[in-house]
């Protein structure tokens, strides 16, 4: 029987793919393993095999198309060895009624804030996508917000729509032109073009002397840029994830954020220590975990969490301008999320200060990074039911804009932190201690902290979803602390 | 050594270039304030072979033994202070090691980059100096030793132990975390093995800015079982990077013996054997084969590229800290070493011998030794403890000012360093 072949699922955050070459043409047959195309997704150019013998019926997803393809989507039909060609007009006529919109089977584990919820109409004609039709992509562009008063234009000058993952490979490619002594050291950063496909490109341009393939050694990668920082040189060291920093906690802490100080001022540790942070998708327990509050608790280190592609460019600069360490905590999911950035190669955004991405009047919902596009889809949901929410990203988390998070629990007398990492001793720990410390006469009630289930995050779908904060999640606390139901 | 109470820079450390001729300078600082030399003393030059691989001055030799001498009195020095209660912590002695790293700085090649001239004069030596300088030194908190060799003001360094604002490090860091990087010494780590990559980091810093100088890391037995040390040797052969680790053996990590913690302890030097790195064992009680060794590792490493490994050992005569009960080794093994291979001692008998030291001059070097150290330590007591607003400063980078911790009450405390 024949049967469609579909855009597979190739890496855990894959939501689309793009055709970039067929290498069987119509009529051709292939034994399983054999190569029949190049799917690009969201972190490599991957080979699709051919996972049982047969015969390329007919192919419905051309390379020269360029178009992304949901997950699941059929990209082709297949005969079996013998069938006949007119098999395809009945497979092709039982597709018909099934548009790409046909939920995928394959994982889409987060819960993407669905197009329509668009926080803010400025917002999205700020970043216009073609990917609106396209329901797996959670799309919440997060464009500065220009209301009278409330939130200063942060850039001005040309922008260019680019991905978070893009404007972050931008970033370092500009300030490794910039200045000689900054290099990217880590693991498979350089012929392999990034597990992540962050640093695309950089090999090509910068040569194997500054774009640095480390053997699977994390202590020892992390300690030697840290020396090296100590010697003149401005590394950036990439983590594949942080999970896999924990081998390098040692170093981080007692090497690169003491030693200014025990030093008395004489040594210090320009160096970025940077990759994908927090649960990612379906990995569970040991490759999703939000080290946030771990490295802010931390006094001789910055820890920066971008969530938007401008912040990711911006304040990167920023970390590898400045001389001390600094843990910049990226997103594997955002890595796709697109917005506009300023081209100018001297842009770049203060670390420390945290930014107002939706002004409103009734709560304050602080947070950082992924959780972002949640709170303002959650902030969406609200305003329909007549609340408003202030949306604060925070983007450094060390130190830490005390004024701005302060300032706003004041206006709106609420504060709902909000976090994926775990509630002990997290984030939303200290906010809520900031807002009873420094806003108690205005707090009209107990500030509330959302936070990942305090269990190590499990695999199954259901399970996972359930132990992240969602927009729901968000929404219903936020109701909740306003006694509306 | 009058100034030592003002002393705020740092003292040439006891060697030459190997090259250089005599002339009327003299090559090791320590000898300056001394009745002036002879020219018979400088024509005291040794044959090659006399004494190790080298020609050596007279002065250059007798500039050894006082280094040595130097780092041994202050030790015992810091050890009573310790037990007076005036040094806190942890505190590691070095008595015993002092020809380690005595030798290894007399064949270490650098060119300060913290020229003493103002303005372009400075920027000047500033270009020139591609990297670091030169041959770097990087250890562990059994630092002492290793500040006083490059060069770092007894004053300085006592200050820094006794918690003084005068200290090298401001009083912020003590015993176990010295820094001087003007003269290539790059700390004084506290976490056993920590220092390894760092070093490692140093030199990929030195080759990449295109420098010829080499990463000096010490470490000892005990540090060389952490799994750091590995990745390390991995990733220097690899890169080929200018590194020499100097593994001092002092036979005992905290208080088990290397034989009951090292697989193959009988030769440590051959760890890096699965990596390529050549590994060469030293008496690291014997200052000139420390000096021997080193120059030929250094050699090496300039040349072909890529590390070498050097197994120094030696013995430390003291506890692993002042908190060492001793009780994992007996009194009569520490007499033993002491009675027959006390490297300053051996040193002195072989000066003696050849007629490069007499007991006049041996009692001038010890007398001046003895008041160096007396000086900087009545100096560094007499200093005041770091300003309270010290406590703030330091903690990030002038260009991350910042003001951070709002307590209760609403009070700042913290500030832009």
């Amino acid at each position: 029987m024949a049967n469609p072949l579909l855009m597979p699922a190739l890496s855990p955050t894959m939501a689309e793919g793009v055709l970039v070459r067929w290498h069987r043409s119509e009529g051709d047959s292939f034994r399983a393993g054999d190569l029949l195309a190049e799917v690009e997704t969201d972190k490599a150019v991957m080979e699709l095999e051919a996972s049982e013998d047969g015969i390329l019926g007919r192919i419905l997803v051309t390379a020269e198309d360029g178009e992304t393809t949901p997950v699941g989507a059929p990209i082709a039909l297949i005969l079996q060895e013998g069938e006949e060609a007119s098999a395809l007009e009945s497979l092709a006529a039982s597709l018909e009624g099934t548009s790409p919109e046909t939920p995928a089977p394959a994982p889409a584990p987060e819960s993407a804030p669905s197009p329509e919820t668009s926080h803010d109409k400025s917002a999205a004609t700020a970043s216009p996508t073609a990917e609106s039709s396209t329901p797996q992509v959670a799309q919440a562009p997060i464009a500065p917000q220009m209301e009278k008063g409330q939130i200063e234009k942060e850039w001005s000058g040309e922008t260019q729509e680019s991905t978070v993952r893009d404007a972050l490979r931008d970033a370092m490619a500009e300030e490794m032109r910039r200045d000689e002594r900054v290099l990217l050291l880590g693991e498979e950063v350089a012929e392999y073009q990034g597990p992540y496909k962050v640093s695309v490109g950089l090999l090509e341009e910068f040569g194997a002397k500054r774009v640095v393939d480390t053997p699977i050694t994390e202590h020892g990668f992390a300690g030697l840029g840290i020396g090296a920082a100590m010697a003149g040189l401005r590394p950036i060291v990439e983590f594949m994830t942080f999970n896999f920093a924990m081998q390098a906690m040692d170093q981080i802490i007692n090497s690169a954020a003491k030693t200014r100080y025990m030093s008395g001022g004489q040594v210090t540790v320009p160096i970025v220590f940077r990759g994908p942070n927090g649960a990612a998708a379906r990995v569970a327990a040991q490759h999703s975990q939000c080290y946030a509050s771990w490295f802010a608790h931390i006094p001789g280190l910055v820890v920066v969490a971008p969530a938007s592609a401008a912040d990711a460019k911006g304040l990167l600069k920023a970390a590898v301008r400045r001389d001390d360490p600094v843990i910049f905590l990226e997103n594997e999911i955002l890595y796709g999320r697109k917005g506009e950035v300023p081209l100018d190669p001297d842009f770049t955004l203060p670390i420390g200060r945290a930014r107002i991405v939706r002004s409103g009047t009734d709560l304050t919902i602080a947070t950082f990074s992924l959780m972002v596009e949640r709170a303002l889809a959650a902030a969406d949901t609200l305003a329909d039911q007549g609340i408003s929410a202030e949306v604060i990203d925070l983007r450094t988390l060390r130190p830490l804009d005390r004024e701005t998070v302060v300032a706003s629990v004041q206006r709106t007398g609420r504060l709902l932190a909000v976090e994926e990492g775990w509630p002990f001793a997290g984030i939303g720990s200290e906010l809520c201690a900031l807002a009873v410390e420094h806003a108690f006469d205005w707090l009209d009630a107990p500030p509330v902290r959302i936070a990942g289930a305090d269990v190590p995050l499990p695999y199954a779908a259901n399970l996972e979803a359930m132990a992240l904060p969602q927009s729901e999640t968000i929404a219903a606390a936020a109701r909740a602390l306003l006694n509306r139901s | 050594m009058a100034s030592a109470g003002k002393d705020t820079k740092s003292r040439s450390p006891a060697k030459a270039p190997p090259t250089a001729k005599p002339t009327g300078t003299k090559p090791t600082g320590k000898t300056t304030g001394k009745t002036a030399e002879t020219k018979a003393e400088i024509k005291a030059e040794t044959k090659k072979g006399s004494f190790g691989a080298r020609k050596w001055h007279a002065e250059e030799l007798r500039g050894l033994y006082e280094q040595m001498l130097l780092i041994r009195r202050f030790e015992e020095k810091a050890g009573q202070l310790y037990g007076l209660g005036l040094i806190g912590g942890f505190c590691h002695l070095y008595i015993g090691q002092e020809a380690v790293v005595v030798g290894a700085v007399a064949a270490r090649r650098f060119k300060t980059s913290a020229g003493t001239g103002k303005g372009k004069v400075k920027e000047k030596v500033k270009e020139k100096v591609k990297g670091t300088g030169g041959d770097t030194l990087t250890t562990s908190y059994r630092a002492h030793g290793h500040a006083l060799a490059v060069g770092g003001s007894p004053h300085k360094i006592m200050a820094e132990l006794l918690g003084r604002a005068s200290g090298c490090c401001g009083g912020k860091g003590g015993s176990m975390h010295l820094f001087d990087t003007a003269a290539g010494f790059f700390g004084g780590h506290g976490i056993v093995a920590a220092q390894v990559p760092i070093a490692a980091g140093v030199g990929f810093a030195e080759k990449y800015l295109g420098g010829d100088g080499v990463a000096m890391v010490f470490f000892g037995d005990g540090a060389l079982n952490q799994g750091q040390v590995y990745e390390t040797f991995n990733m220097a052969a690899l890169w080929r990077l200018p590194v020499l680790f100097v593994i001092e053996n002092n036979r005992y990590g905290m208080g088990t013996s290397i034989e009951r913690a090292a697989a193959h302890s009988e030769n440590l030097a051959a760890r890096g054997a699965a990596y390529g790195i050549d590994g060469k064992k030293i008496d690291g009680m014997d200052v000139l084969a420390v000096h021997d060794g080193v120059a030929e590792a250094l050699e090496q490493i300039r040349g072909a590229g890529g590390p070498r490994i050097l197994e120094a050992v030696t013995y430390r005569y003291r506890g692993h800290s002042m908190s060492d009960p001793a009780k994992y080794r007996s009194r009569e093994e520490v007499e033993e070493v002491r009675a027959r291979q006390d490297p300053i001692d051996r040193l002195a008998k072989r000066l003696e011998e050849s007629g490069v030291l007499d007991e006049t001059a041996r009692k001038e070097i010890d007398a001046r030794v003895r008041e160096e150290v007396k000086s900087a330590t009545e100096a560094a007591e007499k200093d005041s403890e770091p300003d309270e607003r010290e406590l703030w400063t330091d903690v990030y980078a002038a260009n991350g000012a910042h003001a951070i911790v709002v307590a209760a009450s609403g009070m700042t405390i913290g500030s832009a360093t």
